[in-house]
């Protein structure tokens, strides 16, 4: 915003003149002696004007740090049953009430948050990130285009359960051994979610990119001889960047709820390992007498799917040159 | 446009068998039994005697080679056979249903219906929201109507159905009295009255399924919308002396179509997938409600058809996607 | 007691049923929810409860069992005895007489051919008949005349009501069915989908896997009955929502099997439109102990087999503990209510079967520490976890995925942890778990864990081949491909000498006193851990009359006494 003008000297494709066609002034030289502003810091303080942006990322790290540091000051095992207390509404030794076996609901949304959080952003990462990368590749070149869509085609087709339960008949055990049952589950669970959820994105995706290479801007840089992996980084992604934006806010919220699925079918998380969304599916028989049980899984999952939204709205509006110009 | 489409047509075929191949072996390898259903007290001799009759005795490559006669050639036939009055088909074994000792087709023709009825609808209705939210939440950004667009869709996205479902049961059949809550299947539209009847069971689900789609689509409406209002091309045509319709009802629309093409060609097949946890909450006895029983039962022969009935429709509807994105943008070349 | 109050009111109502019921098809509708949707109507081809009831509304054994469980002629005239000549001395056949004038529903009259068919049909080695067992020995059913069935068996049985008894042996039609025996049976859908019967309806329209339509037999037996002319039954969804619609919206009147958390059906029951019942026989759940050693780090093969025993799990003094420590009335108040009774026993029901010598109705910690102590097995290396011979305590604990089992998952892995026993624990789908796949590790019989809890029961009243569970040779093995009923592979010589004395046995008091033995020698020497006795909840509509839970037979067994209340 305000230093605009320097900072495009580092962004080639604005076109403008380098600074070094002018002869340096007094001024200039002054300040190239101070380290030159980067592309991030403009990215930043443009994110920072975005009110939107800062209430998701004040939110979203208000949620991460209830659910990991949490735990610390309220220190209720959530696991520890107390079978006196079951069934209780909110008071001060439990803020947000008791479950059916008498387990603090604060502790187990903590313990729970950990899970969904981690769950749900690594998988939907692993998920943007298959998809980007065969959306592109797919879209720009034209001879892997054929295969890349088939291999789509297959994996949209494939029915969800089935795959899964091989995926675990065949790797839970040696992923288990090699890296102990926690964490083992946990990779397989967010590869599982990985691989069967990138695929809308990959669509989408190319189906831009090949409208976009097809745009003069591209021309113009491959006649000038730019890589084609040059063209891809600082031309098409940076124009499919709402799309994939849009596929991560979606994704997360997919990837929280079919954790709970998964735990849910047996494929997951032992049984007494609390995560959101297992939380909001056990909580749902007894919407009628506790609904709180509900509440507050609901609006977590709900809060965390929003906060990323803005995040990524912010994040998008940022890395937009046009709109950075603004 | 034409030669790409007839090429594209003609590689479908390998790549379908080549499909039908993959989901019959995953199928294969994943683990289940058919029998998991039948009571404890049914003894495993016996069990293993009824497995027998189901032909699961047969090598692997032998059963496939049945399933694809059976859905190739066979059921073509009856196909034929129930439209003109012919009998080509007679006497030939068609994809049997390990479940109910019934061919699979039979059972899919009679449950496409409410899936049809429900979830198109569903659909029909989420893009007729969709499209108009998104755009003016584009045209409007950060205006008060695009602030809670997001909001709503965001929670309506986020909920997941086996949550939102009983929700709407609970308020709407159960407190107030409204709908039913358990969908009827034998209920024949013919008069006004038996219309009213299926509005009020079709409500609920399609409220619960539209939601999610709606909230899917108005978000990529609305970002590749934004994308575009500030091309230069928009500029061109403001400067142009366009009305301000002309400008994003058709130009700057037309160019944010394609990533909503995609997703709704996505979507189209899911259709006819049925939506398999709303199905299950309101009883709708659809096509996804027909594929979750089966993969619980391990009913091979009906998850392979229905799989491979949906892989069909996929790979059309992603066929005529790339169509429309030649149509959309002229630029977009195939061959 | 709430039980009791409640069959005692369902069968006061029964009682008053002539006077409402006036002609037959006079009460209108009656709808039926079963959250499991029937696939067929042939209960020889399949062996689901859900196929089986459905099926029960159009055909019918030549006997049924009543809600105490005692016999009561349906098509027959009489129940055949010993006493009455039907029971040969020898103990080795059975004279059915047919009761006079019944038809089937097509209007021709109901034979002994009928009967000597549906038997052909079952025993044919091709067809894959699910209820075979019920024909165990048979070596001959013959068509005395038209109206009498000899069915004789191989040796002296002393419970000869296998065949022909109960919902799982009804009678199918032999001239519909005659094209449709062994390999053809499944290929006849319309027979499967719509068999001719001589029950109380007749199919109209069947959906499979979603909703059956009957209506009224017009050949039924008794003119003045079915009270209801038409009949939906409505299958899939979940049990929360088929006792939601019975009883907080009305929609249905009758909801099956309801196995719902005691606070939910309470909370349905406010709904003030349907009435729970709920109804025993011999279902238990339990734990089972795996007598074998399922550690990963055996070869396959030999994993979970005879060959290599568990470390720590056939000590007395560790199974023994492991059952003081559970709080069995908690787990029957939190999973079950009035669904659920404790017990300590593996064969709780009939009432003459269920064995006295035990008790575990009170929950034991410090007890059963003691008794670990006291056994030399004590935590030697401070991390909260015992130790047998350097072995520590720790089991893998698995089970179907079910919110009452992980329920009770979470509360046992609890009182366990307090007596020093560590347990990870495991919830594998049932359509896996339950399954017979041998190349899944997850199934229960393969018993890849050390402890496993499910449910089971048997057919009928008599306990004989269910307490055939624990003979040593039905243990699953690799070589049995990993079938068989011993899941627990419990191996003890006594016990397999005692059974083989019960199979000899005649006269119900003698068969009591051995199966009772049989029971507390398993439970005594840990093969399992019985935790609930379970009963079957259903809902009716407090509008519907007529209904009597039946635990022993369908549950739908006296639907044509069923009639909707007048005033109501």
């Amino acid at each position: 915003m305000t230093d605009h003008n320097h900072s495009d000297t580092l962004i080639p494709d604005e076109g403008l003149a380098p600074a070094s066609t002018a002869l340096p002034t007094a001024d200039v030289l002054e300040e190239l002696a101070t380290p030159p502003r980067s592309q991030w810091r403009d990215v930043w303080d443009q994110f920072k004007t975005h009110k939107g942006a800062m209430l998701g990322a004040v939110l979203f790290i208000f949620i991460v740090a209830a659910v990991y540091l949490g735990p610390f000051l309220w220190t209720i095992d959530p696991t520890q049953i107390d079978i006196r207390s079951r069934n209780q509404g909110p008071s001060f030794a439990h803020p947000f009430g008791t479950d059916q076996l008498g387990r603090d609901i604060m502790a187990r949304m903590m313990s729970g948050g950990q899970t969904s959080v981690s769950v749900g952003i690594t998988a939907m990462l692993l998920a943007l990130f298959l998809g980007s990368f065969i959306g592109v590749v797919a879209g720009f070149f034209r001879r892997l285009d054929g295969p890349l869509m088939r291999l789509t085609d297959l994996f949209l087709a494939l029915p969800l359960l089935p795959l899964l339960l091989v995926m675990m008949l065949l790797f839970r055990e040696p992923l288990s051994a090699a890296f102990g049952l926690e964490r083992g589950i946990f990779i397989l669970i967010v590869c599982a979610i990985g691989i069967t959820s990138w695929m809308p994105t990959a669509r989408i995706v190319r189906g831009d990119v090949l409208a976009i290479k097809e745009r003069e801007f591209v021309l113009a840089a491959r006649s000038i001889g730019t890589s084609n992996s040059q063209i891809i980084t600082r031309h098409i992604l940076p124009n499919v960047l709402s799309p994939i934006m849009v596929s991560a806010t979606l994704g997360i919220a997919t990837a929280i709820i079919t954790e709970s699925a998964l735990s849910f079918l047996g494929l997951g998380f032992p049984p007494d390992f609390p995560t959101w969304g297992r939380l909001l599916f056990d909580g749902v028989d007894y919407l009628q007498q506790y609904p709180e049980r509900v509440f507050w899984p609901g609006l977590a999952i709900s809060l965390t799917v929003l906060s990323v939204n803005y995040l990524g709205d912010g994040l998008r509006d940022a890395l937009d040159p046009r709109i950075r110009g603004r | 446009m034409l030669n790409f489409t007839i090429r594209r047509l003609i590689l479908a075929v390998p790549t379908l068998l080549f499909i039908s191949l993959v989901i019959f072996l995953l199928l294969e390898l994943a683990p289940g039994d058919p029998m998991a259903q039948v009571p404890l007290t049914v003894p495993p001799e016996v069990k293993e005697k009824m497995r027998e009759a189901l032909g699961l005795g047969q090598p692997m490559h032998i059963r496939f080679w049945k399933w694809i006669v059976q859905f190739f050639w066979i059921e073509p036939q009856v196909l034929i056979d129930a439209m003109f009055g012919t009998t080509f088909s007679e006497g030939d074994l068609r994809v049997i249903s390990w479940q109910t000792r019934s061919p699979v087709m039979d059972i899919v023709v009679q449950r496409i219906p409410q899936t049809l009825w429900v979830v198109g609808t569903a659909y029909v209705v989420a893009i007729l929201i969709a499209l108009p939210i998104g755009i003016y939440s584009a045209y409007r950004q950060y205006s008060w109507f695009d602030q809670m667009g997001t909001f709503v869709s965001m929670i309506g996205f986020s909920v997941p159905p086996f949550f939102s479902g009983v929700l709407v049961i609970v308020i709407f059949s159960v407190q107030l009295g409204w709908f039913p809550s358990i969908y009827d299947t034998t209920l024949v539209v013919n008069s006004w009255d038996s219309f009213v009847l299926q509005l009020k069971q079709m409500i609920m689900p399609v409220m619960v399924l539209a939601l999610q789609i709606t909230a899917q689509l108005s978000r990529f409406m609305r970002a590749s919308m934004l994308d575009n209002l500030n091309q230069d091309y928009v500029r061109t045509a403001r400067a142009k002396g366009l009305s301000e319709y002309v400008v994003v009802m058709v130009h700057v629309l037309r160019n944010s179509m394609i990533p909503v093409v995609t997703v709704i060609a996505l979507g189209i097949p899911a259709i006819f997938g049925g939506a398999i946890i709303t199905e299950q909450v309101f009883k709708v006895n659809g096509i996804g409600q027909l594929l979750i029983g089966a993969i619980q039962a391990n009913d091979l022969p009906m998850v392979q058809t229905l799989t491979f009935i949906f892989a069909v429709l996929i790979v059309l509807f992603n066929l005529i996607a790339d169509v429309l994105y030649g149509i959309l943008d002229p630029r977009i070349r195939y061959d | 007691m709430k039980i009791k109050t409640l069959l005692l009111g369902a069968i006061a109502s029964t009682a008053m049923a002539p006077m409402a019921m006036a002609e037959r098809g006079s009460d209108g509708n009656v709808s039926i929810i079963y959250w499991q949707a029937p696939s067929i109507l042939n209960p020889f081809l399949s062996g689901g409860t859900k196929d089986v009831e459905a099926s029960s509304l159009v055909i019918e054994p030549l006997a049924r069992y009543d809600q105490d469980g005692n016999m009561v002629p349906f098509l027959a005239s009489e129940i055949p005895t010993v006493e009455n000549g039907g029971v040969s001395e020898d103990l080795t056949s059975i004279t059915w007489k047919i009761a006079p004038g019944i038809t089937w529903s097509d209007g021709t009259p109901f034979t002994s051919a009928d009967v000597k068919f549906t038997a052909d049909y079952c025993m044919d080695p091709d067809g894959g008949c699910a209820q075979v067992t019920k024909f165990e020995g048979v070596t001959a059913v013959e068509a005395v005349d038209d109206l009498t069935v000899k069915v004789t068996f191989d040796k002296p049985t002393p419970f000869p009501y296998g065949p022909f008894v109960g919902g799982e042996s009804p009678i199918i039609q032999a001239a519909q069915f005659a094209d449709c025996t062994g390999a053809k049976a499944p290929e006849c859908t319309d027979q499967n989908f719509n068999p001719i019967g001589t029950g109380p309806f007749v199919v109209t329209e069947f959906k499979p896997n979603d909703v059956i339509t009957f209506q009224a037999n017009d050949n039924y037996r008794d003119p003045a009955k079915p009270a209801f002319a038409s009949v939906t039954f409505k299958g899939g969804g979940d049990a929360t929502a088929a006792g939601r619609a019975v009883m907080e919206t009305g929609e249905f009147d009758y909801a099956w099997n309801l196995q719902l958390a005691p606070e939910v059906i309470a909370q349905m029951q406010e709904g003030g439109k349907g009435t729970p019942v709920a109804g025993f026989g011999p279902l238990v759940e339990r734990i089972m102990l795996n007598q074998t050693n399922p550690s990963p780090d055996l070869p396959e093969g030999e994993r979970s087999t005879a060959a290599h025993p568990h470390p720590f799990l056939q000590d007395p003094a560790v199974y023994k503990a492991m059952s003081m420590a559970i709080d069995r009335p908690l787990l029957v108040e939190i999973g079950y209510g009035q669904a659920g009774k404790v017990t300590c026993n593996w064969v709780p029901a009939p009432a003459a079967f269920n064995s006295t010598s035990m008790t575990c109705d009170t929950q034991d910690i410090e007890g059963a520490k003691k008794m670990l102590d006291d056994a030399g097995i004590v935590d030697t290396d401070g991390d909260g976890v015992r130790e047998k011979d350097g072995v520590p305590l720790k089991v893998v604990y698995q089970t179907s995925t079910n919110a009452v089992r992980q329920d009770f998952q979470a509360l046992i892995k609890e009182w366990w942890s307090q007596i020093g026993i560590e347990s990870e624990l495991r919830n594998i789908n049932a359509s896996v778990f339950f399954g017979g796949d041998p190349g899944s590790p997850d199934t229960f019989q393969k018993f890849y864990a050390d402890v496993e809890m499910y449910a089971n029961t048997f057919n009928g009243t008599d306990p004989q081949s269910y307490l055939g569970n624990g003979l040593c040779d039905k243990a699953p093995r690799p070589d049995s491909q990993w079938q068989g009923e011993n899941i627990s592979r419990f191996c003890n010589e006594e016990f397999d000498k005692l059974h083989a004395q019960l199979a000899e046995t005649a006269g119900l008091e003698q068969r009591a006193a051995i199966a009772t033995q049989l029971n507390d020698i398993i439970v005594q020497n840990g093969g399992m851990i019985p935790l609930v006795h379970r009963g079957r909840l259903s809902a009716h509509a407090n509008t519907l009359g007529g209904v009597v839970l039946n635990v022993w037979d369908s549950e739908l067994w006296n639907i044509a006494d069923w009639y909707r209340k007048t005033g109501s």
